[in-house]
C-alpha cells in the first residue's frame, strides 16, 4: 500500500466524508439539524438560567414575594428549552449511528459482491481473514468518524458567529486569540501524518491476526491430530502482540493529539485575557468587550473539540478507504459475451490449443486440444499433477485459458452471457464443499427446484437413500454446522446438485472418489442410460478406476499439462506405455505380490516404477 | 427447519444469564494486565478531570474578579491579578494536558495487553475444544470471538471504565456540596433522579440484549462472508452467486438492523437524562424562589445551588454514555466467554497424565459403543478389539459404516459413548496429549495445509526437521520426482489451504507431513484417495517397508490395501463383521466377499 503525504491524508479524509455526505445526504441533514438544535439549546440554556435569575428569582427574593405565574413561567421555559436540547441530543445520535451503518451495510455489501465478482485467481492471492477484515473491521474504520461529523457541522455555524462577534469586538485580541487556529493546523499536519502510516500498520495488523485464526480454525483437524496446538497459539500470539504494539503505538500518538487539541482553546482565551487586559490598561478597549469576549472564545471550544474527534479519526479512516478500495477496484472479473447457449441435448466440447499457467507461474495446460461430440463420454486419465483439474476449471470457464479457446455448442466460452455457461455445464469437485444450508438448499443452491425433481436427482446420484434416513430429510441441516455426512455421502450429495440442472456438459472431476464401486458403478450407469435416451449430458470424466475408465467412448490420455495420447482404452493400452502403466498399476502390484508372497522389503523408490510422478506444474504462488 | 443439535456446542448460556457486573469481574480477571499500574492511571485521571473541571470556572473567575469594580464603577481593572492568574492558569491547563497525555498511554498499554492476552487465551481454548464442538460453530463466527468482539471491549477500557469511577467521585461531591448548601433542596434534587436511575438500569438490561443481538449478527456475517470465499469454487461452478449474495445479503442487513436498534435505545438515553435535568432545576428554581420568600434561603445560596446542580448533571450525563458503552463489552465478553465457559469434552489429562514410552504400539477397544449427541444415532456398536504392536490393519466397509468414527476415536479426537480405548494398557483418556500426538498420528482425508512453503508445510509434523530431511522424507515415499519436478521444489509456496495443489498433490504432502512426525501408531483415513494408481502402489510399497517397525491402520478405499495389510476389519453397520488375513476373509461367504467382488469388477482389476 503506497504511503500517503500529509496533505494526501487529509483531502482523502475530506473526500471520504463526502461520499458519505453524498451517499446518505437526507439522514445527514437530519443528524446536522439535530446537533445544531442541541448547540443552539445549550447555549440557549445558560442565557434562559441567566435571564431568570436577573427577572424572577432575584425580584422574589428583593420582594420578599413571587407569583405564581412568574414561576411556572420560569420552569415552563426551562423545560421547553430542554425539550428542544434532547430532541436535538436524539436525533443527531440516532441518525449520525443511522448514517454510519448504513454506509457500513453498503460498503459491505459492494466488498462481498467484489468477493463473488473476482476471478478464482485473485481468490487464491487474498487470505480469507484478511477479506473478513475488509469487510467488517476496515469498513467500520472507513466510517469511524460519521459518528462525530454531523456534531462537527452543526456546531461550525456557532464557530463562525462566535468568531464574527470577536472580530467585530476587538481586532487585535482577536488575530491573538485565533493563534489558535494555525496551531491546530499545525498540530493536525504533524497528527496526520505521524499517524498516518501506524494506522495503517495497525490495520493491517488486525487483517492479519484475523487471516491467522480463521486458517488455524480452518486447520483445526490436522493441528489437533500432529498435536501442533500450542505452536498455533505461539503464531496467533505473535499476530496479537504485533497487534498489540501497533496499537500501543497509535494510542502514544493519539493520547497526545486529544488534551493537546483540548488545551490549545484554553491557551488561546488565555491569551487574549492577557493582550485584552493590556488593551484594557491603555483604554483601548472596555472591561465589558473583554468580558464578552472570553465568553465567546469559550463558546469557541467546543466546536474545535467536535472537529478535533473527526480529525483524530481520519488517518484511520483513510487506511481504512484504501483498503477497502483495493478490494473494490480489483479488476479481472470474468468479462462476459452476450451469446446464449440455447440448442438443446447434449452439448458439443470442443478445446482449442488451450494453454493456461496460474498468474505469474509457468504453464500448467500446453495446447491441449481435442473435441467431444455430443452425448458422447470422455475419460481424462493421467498421473497426479498432470493438470486435469486445471483443465476442468478451464472446461467450464472458472477459468480462462491464456490462449486457445473453449467451444461449447461452437460458442466460445467467453462469448457466452452471464450465466450461461453454468446453466449447461456443471463441474462436480475433487473436493466437495458444502453450503451452510438445508440438504435442499444444498442441491437447488437457490434455484426454484421442485422437491419431485430434487429427489430424481438425489436418486441418479445414489443419495436418496441416506437423505431419507436422515432426521429432517431434505431439511437436515448440513454443511459446516449440522448432519455428519462422510465423505462418499458428501460427493454423492455435490453430484446431486449438478444432475438437477440438467447439464448438458457434466464434467466429473474424480467426483465419485470415495464412492464405494459398486454404488459409483450405478451412478455411471444411469448416466449411460439417460445419454442412451439423449436426454443425457455429454460426460467428461476424470478418473483413476479402470472400471470407470472403461465405460468412456474415448480416453485423453496427459502427462505434464499436455496430451500425450487419445483413443479407446483398449488401443491407449496397447499404444501408451505411460497410460498403460497408471491403469495397470494395481494388477501388476498384484502380481508381483503373488510371484513374491514375501512382503517387499524396505523400498523407498521401488525398482521398475519408471514412469515419474508428474511435476506438479500446478504448483505456483505468485 | 431443523438442526441436528449436540450437546457439545459453545456455551452461551452461562455468560448469558449470569448478571452483568459478574460478567464484567471475570473480563477482567482474564487480563490481569488491567489492574498494572492501576493507582498511578487513577491519579492521572483524577488530575486530569479536574484540571478539566477547574480551567473554565478558573478563567471564569479571573474574568470577574479581574473585572470587579471595572464593569459599573468606573474602577480600573486589576492587571496585576489577571497576569497573575492567566499564568497559574496556563499552568494548569499544561498540567492538566500533561496528566491526560500520560493517562492516555499507561490506559492503552494496560488495556491492549490485557486484550491481547484476553485473545490468544480465546484461540488456545478453541483449540483444546474437541472436533465435534469446533465444527458446532461456523468458522468466521469464531474468528470473531477473537477479534472483533474483543475488539468491542478495547473502547470501554481506554475511557469508560475510569470515566465511571470519576464520575461516581464527582457526584458524591456535588451531592455533599449540595446538601451542604440546602439539604432539602439536595433530596430533591436526589428524588428527581432516582426514577431515572431506576428506569436507566431496566433500560441497560434491553440495551445489553440489544448489543449482543449485535455481537451475534456479526458473527453470521462473517459466517457468509467466509462461506462466499471459501466455497468460491463451488459458487462459481454453480452460477450459485445469487444465491450467495442474497445470503449475504440477509446477514449484513440483519446486522445493520441490530446495530439500528441498539443504536435507537442508546439515542433515548440521552434525551431523558436532558429533560430530567431540566425538571431538576426548573424545580430547584421554583422550590429555591419559594424558599427565598419565605426567608430559608440567600439569594448568593440559591445561585450557588443552581450552578452545583450543573456539576451534578455533567457525570450523570458521562455515567449515561460510559454505561452504554459498558454493555457494548459486556456483549464482546459474553461472546469471549462463551468460548471459555465451554469445557473441552475431549479433555487433556495435562500433568495428572501419563506418558507413554515411545516403541511398538498395541491398541485394545473394550466394548466402545459411540453415538453422536442429540438424534444422531449410534455409529459404532461393541467394538472388541486388539491391535496386536507392530501390525498392519487395513478397514474396509461402505461409506457410513463406521470406518471414520473408529478411527477418531483411535486418535482421541472423540471419545467413545461408552467402553474403553486402551494403548499399551493404559486408557487413552489418560493419557497425555503431547505424547499421544507424538505416538498417534492420522491422516485424514482432506489434507488441509497452510499458506506458506512446501517445507514448511511438512515440518508442522516434526518442527525440528532440517530440509534434508524433509527431501529425505519425500525419497523414502517414492515421492522424489514428483518433488524435483515442482519449479521450487520445497520451496513452493502452496496458496491458500494448499489450493496451488491439486487435491493429489494436498494428500502427497499430507503424508510427508504424518511421516516426518515419525508416529508409532500411524492412522491412515483415506489418505490417498485422491492420487494416482501407480504412484499410489509405490506410496503404499513405501509404507509397508516403513511402517514394519510401526503399527498401522488404513482405512483402505482401495482393497489393494487390503491385500498387503496382516490383518482386515471389515465394517458394516457400525459393527465388526469380519476380521482376519484378505486371502481367508475373500475365501468365506460375507460383505468382505461382496466388496472384494464389487473392486474387482469396477475398481482396480478387470
Amino acid at each position: 500500500m503506497s504511503q500517503r503525504v500529509t496533505s494526501d491524508i487529509l483531502r482523502a479524509g475530506l473526500r471520504v466524508l463526502w461520499v458519505a455526505i453524498r451517499t446518505e445526504p437526507r439522514v445527514f441533514a437530519v443528524a446536522v439539524v439535530g446537533s445544531g438544535l442541541y448547540a443552539a439549546a445549550t447555549v440557549g440554556t445558560a442565557w434562559v438560567l441567566g435571564r431568570i435569575t436577573q427577572n424572577v428569582v432575584l425580584p422574589a427574593f428583593a420582594a420578599g414575594r413571587t407569583t405564581a405565574g412568574a414561576l411556572g413561567g420560569a420552569a415552563l421555559v426551562i423545560v421547553a428549552v430542554a425539550v428542544l436540547k434532547a430532541l436535538g441530543v436524539a436525533g443527531r445520535r440516532f441518525y449520525a449511528g443511522l448514517m454510519q451503518y448504513r454506509l457500513q451495510a453498503t460498503y459491505r455489501r459492494a466488498v462481498t459482491r467484489q468477493y463473488l465478482e473476482l476471478p478464482l485467481a485473485w481468490h487464491h492471492r487474498h487470505p480469507t481473514g484478511q477479506l473478513l477484515s475488509n469487510a467488517n473491521a476496515d469498513v467500520e474504520a472507513i466510517w469511524a468518524p460519521i459518528a462525530p461529523l454531523p456534531m462537527a457541522v452543526g456546531v461550525v455555524l456557532m464557530l463562525f458567529i462566535a468568531a464574527a462577534a470577536i472580530l467585530a469586538t476587538d481586532l487585535l485580541v482577536a488575530l491573538v486569540g485565533f493563534l489558535v487556529f494555525p496551531a491546530i493546523a499545525v498540530l493536525n499536519v504533524v497528527y496526520q501524518r505521524r499517524l498516518g502510516p501506524i494506522a495503517a500498520r495497525a490495520q493491517q495488523l488486525r487483517a492479519e491476526v484475523s487471516e491467522v485464526a480463521h486458517e488455524s480454525f480452518e486447520g483445526g483437524l490436522v493441528i489437533k491430530t500432529l498435536g501442533r496446538e500450542q505452536e498455533e497459539t505461539d503464531r496467533f500470539a505473535t499476530s496479537a502482540r504485533r497487534l498489540r504494539d501497533a496499537n500501543v503505538s497509535v494510542g502514544k500518538i493519539r493520547g497526545l493529539f486529544d488534551p493537546v487539541l483540548e488545551a490549545l482553546p484554553n491557551l488561546g482565551v488565555l491569551a487574549a485575557l492577557l493582550v485584552g487586559s493590556i488593551r484594557l490598561e491603555h483604554g483601548a478597549m472596555t472591561a465589558g468587550d473583554l468580558i464578552q469576549v472570553t465568553y465567546l472564545f469559550t463558546l469557541l471550544a467546543w466546536p474545535i473539540r467536535a472537529l478535533g474527534w473527526v480529525l483524530a479519526e481520519t488517518p484511520r479512516s483513510v487506511v481504512g478507504w484504501d483498503r477497502v478500495r483495493g478490494v473494490l477496484d480489483a479488476r479481472g472479473s470474468l468479462p462476459y459475451g452476450a451469446a446464449a447457449l440455447t440448442e438443446p441435448g447434449p452439448a458439443r466440447l470442443e478445446v482449442r490449443d488451450v494453454r493456461f499457467g496460474h498468474a505469474g507461474g509457468p504453464p500448467v495446460l500446453h495446447d491441449v486440444g481435442f473435441v467431444v461430440e455430443p452425448g458422447r463420454t470422455v475419460a481424462i486419465v493421467g498421473p497426479t499433477g498432470a493438470g486435469k483439474s486445471t483443465l476442468a476449471g478451464v472446461l467450464v470457464r472458472l477459468v480462462d485459458p491464456d490462449s486457445g479457446a473453449v467451444l461449447i455448442d461452437g460458442v466460445d466460452a467467453r462469448a457466452a452471457g452471464r450465466g450461461e455457461v453454468p446453466r449447461v455445464a456443471s463441474l462436480v469437485a475433487q473436493e466437495t464443499f458444502l453450503f451452510d444450508d438445508t440438504v435442499r438448499g444444498n442441491v437447488t443452491l437457490g434455484l426454484d427446484i421442485p422437491d419431485e425433481q430434487v429427489w430424481t436427482a438425489l436418486r441418479r446420484a445414489q443419495a436418496d437413500g441416506f437423505v431419507t434416513e436422515l432426521p429432517a430429510g431434505l431439511d437436515t441441516r448440513i454443511g459446516e454446522r449440522g448432519a455428519t455426512l462422510s465423505g462418499g455421502q458428501r460427493q454423492r450429495l455435490a453430484l446431486a446438485r449438478a444432475l438437477v440442472r440438467r447439464p448438458r456438459l457434466l464434467v466429473l472431476d474424480d467426483a465419485t472418489s470415495s464412492v464405494d464401486p459398486r454404488v459409483e458403478a450405478r451412478i455411471l450407469r444411469g448416466l449411460r442410460e439417460a445419454q442412451a435416451t439423449g436426454s443425457g449430458s455429454t460426460v467428461i470424466v476424470i478418473a483413476y478406476r479402470k472400471a470407470t475408465i472403461a465405460l468412456a467412448d474415448e480416453v485423453v490420455y496427459m502427462e505434464h499439462g499436455r496430451i500425450v495420447d487419445q483413443g479407446t482404452h483398449a488401443e491407449l493400452l496397447t499404444r501408451s506405455a505411460g497410460y498403460r502403466h497408471l491403469v495397470t498399476a494395481y494388477e501388476r502390484a498384484e502380481s508381483e505380490r503373488a510371484a513374491r508372497p514375501e512382503r517387499p522389503g524396505r523400498s523407498g523408490q521401488a525398482a521398475g516404477e519408471a514412469e515419474s510422478v508428474d511435476a506438479g506444474e500446478e504448483a505456483m504462488a505468485p | 427447519m431443523t438442526t441436528l443439535t449436540t450437546a457439545t456446542t459453545i456455551d452461551e448460556a452461562t455468560a448469558r444469564t449470569e448478571g452483568a457486573l459478574r460478567t464484567v469481574r471475570r473480563g477482567l480477571a482474564l487480563s490481569p494486565e488491567f489492574r498494572a499500574g492501576l493507582a498511578g492511571t487513577m491519579l492521572l485521571a483524577l488530575i486530569a478531570t479536574v484540571g478539566r473541571l477547574v480551567v473554565p470556572v478558573a478563567i471564569q473567575q479571573t474574568v470577574d474578579k479581574g473585572m470587579r469594580g471595572a464593569g459599573s464603577a468606573g474602577g480600573a481593572p486589576d492587571i496585576g491579578f489577571i497576569r497573575n492568574a492567566v499564568l497559574i492558569c496556563a499552568v494548569v491547563v499544561v498540567i492538566t494536558a500533561l496528566s491526560a497525555y500520560a493517562m492516555n498511554v499507561r490506559l492503552y498499554r494496560t488495556t491492549e495487553a490485557g486484550l491481547a492476552t484476553l485473545r490468544i487465551t480465546a484461540f488456545r481454548h478453541v483449540h483444546d475444544l474437541s472436533m465435534l464442538t469446533q465444527s458446532s460453530e461456523r468458522r468466521g463466527a469464531l474468528v470473531a470471538r477473537v477479534t472483533s468482539d474483543v475488539d468491542q471491549i478495547s473502547q470501554f477500557m481506554q475511557w469508560g471504565g475510569l470515566m465511571i469511577i470519576v464520575s461516581i467521585g464527582q457526584l458524591v461531591v456535588a451531592s455533599v456540596l449540595m446538601a451542604i448548601y440546602s439539604w432539602p433542596l439536595a433530596l430533591m434534587v436526589w428524588l428527581i433522579f432516582l426514577p431515572f436511575a431506576f428506569g436507566l438500569r431496566r433500560l441497560q438490561r434491553v440495551i445489553s440484549r440489544a448489543y449482543t443481538g449485535v455481537r451475534e449478527r456479526v458473527g453470521d456475517m462473517l459466517a457468509a462472508i467466509s462461506e462466499s470465499v471459501v466455497g468460491a469454487a463451488a459458487i462459481r461452478a454453480y452460477g450459485a452467486e445469487e444465491r450467495t449474495e442474497r445470503r449475504v445479503d440477509e446477514t449484513v442487513e440483519r446486522y445493520r438492523k441490530a446495530q439500528t436498534r441498539a443504536q435507537g435505545l442508546v439515542a433515548m438515553t440521552f434525551p431523558s437524562s436532558e429533560l430530567i435535568a431540566a425538571i431538576a432545576i426548573a424545580a430547584v428554581v421554583v422550590v429555591g424562589t419559594l424558599m427565598g420568600v419565605a426567608g430559608h434561603l440567600s439569594a448568593g445560596k440559591l445561585i450557588a445551588f443552581m450552578f452545583l446542580v450543573t456539576l451534578f448533571i455533567g457525570p450523570m450525563q458521562v455515567a449515561t454514555e460510559v454505561l452504554n458503552e459498558a454493555q457494548n463489552a459486556i456483549a464482546g465478553w459474553r461472546r469471549v466467554l462463551g468460548v471459555l465457559d465451554t469445557t473441552p469434552d475431549v479433555a487433556d489429562p495435562g500433568q495428572d497424565g501419563v506418558e507413554l514410552p515411545r516403541g511398538p504400539t498395541e491398541v485394545r477397544f473394550d466394548d466402545v459403543s459411540f453415538a453422536y449427541p442429540g438424534d444422531g444415532g449410534t455409529v459404532l456398536h461393541h467394538v472388541d478389539l486388539t491391535i496386536a504392536p507392530r501390525s498392519r490393519i487395513a478397514i474396509v466397509g461402505e461409506t457410513g459404516s463406521g470406518k471414520t468414527t473408529f478411527s477418531k476415536l483411535l486418535t482421541r479426537l472423540m471419545d467413545p459413548s461408552s467402553g474403553r480405548i486402551l494403548i499399551d494398557g493404559v486408557p487413552l483418556r489418560d493419557v497425555r496429549f503431547s505424547s499421544l500426538r507424538e505416538r498417534v498420528v492420522m491422516v485424514p482425508q482432506d489434507g488441509f495445509l497452510f499458506d506458506a512453503t512446501l517445507a514448511a508445510n511438512v515440518r508442522y509434523g516434526r518442527p525440528s526437521a532440517t530440509d534434508a530431511e524433509l527431501a529425505a522424507a519425500f525419497t523414502e515415499l517414492g515421492l522424489a520426482d514428483w518433488l524435483n519436478g515442482l519449479p521450487r521444489g520445497l520451496d513452493t509456496r502452496v496458496g491458500q489451504r494448499g489450493e496451488s495443489l491439486s487435491a493429489g498433490e494436498r494428500q502427497l504432502v499430507a503424508l510427508a507431513r504424518a511421516y516426518i512426525a515419525d508416529p508409532d501408531l500411524l492412522v491412515l483415513d483415506e489418505a490417498t484417495s485422491a492420487v494416482d494408481p501407480a504412484t499410489e502402489v509405490r506410496i503404499q510399497r513405501a509404507l509397508d517397508g516403513l511402517t514394519r517397525g510401526r503399527t498401522a491402520v488404513t482405512i483402505a478405499h482401495r482393497l489393494s490395501t487390503a491385500e498387503t495389510a496382516d490383518e482386515v476389519l471389515v465394517f458394516d453397520r457400525g459393527r465388526i463383521v469380519q476380521r482376519g488375513p484378505h486371502r481367508a476373509l475373500v475365501a468365506e461367504p460375507g460383505v468382505y466377499q461382496r466388496l472384494y467382488a464389487s473392486w474387482s469388477a469396477h475398481g482396480g482389476i478387470a
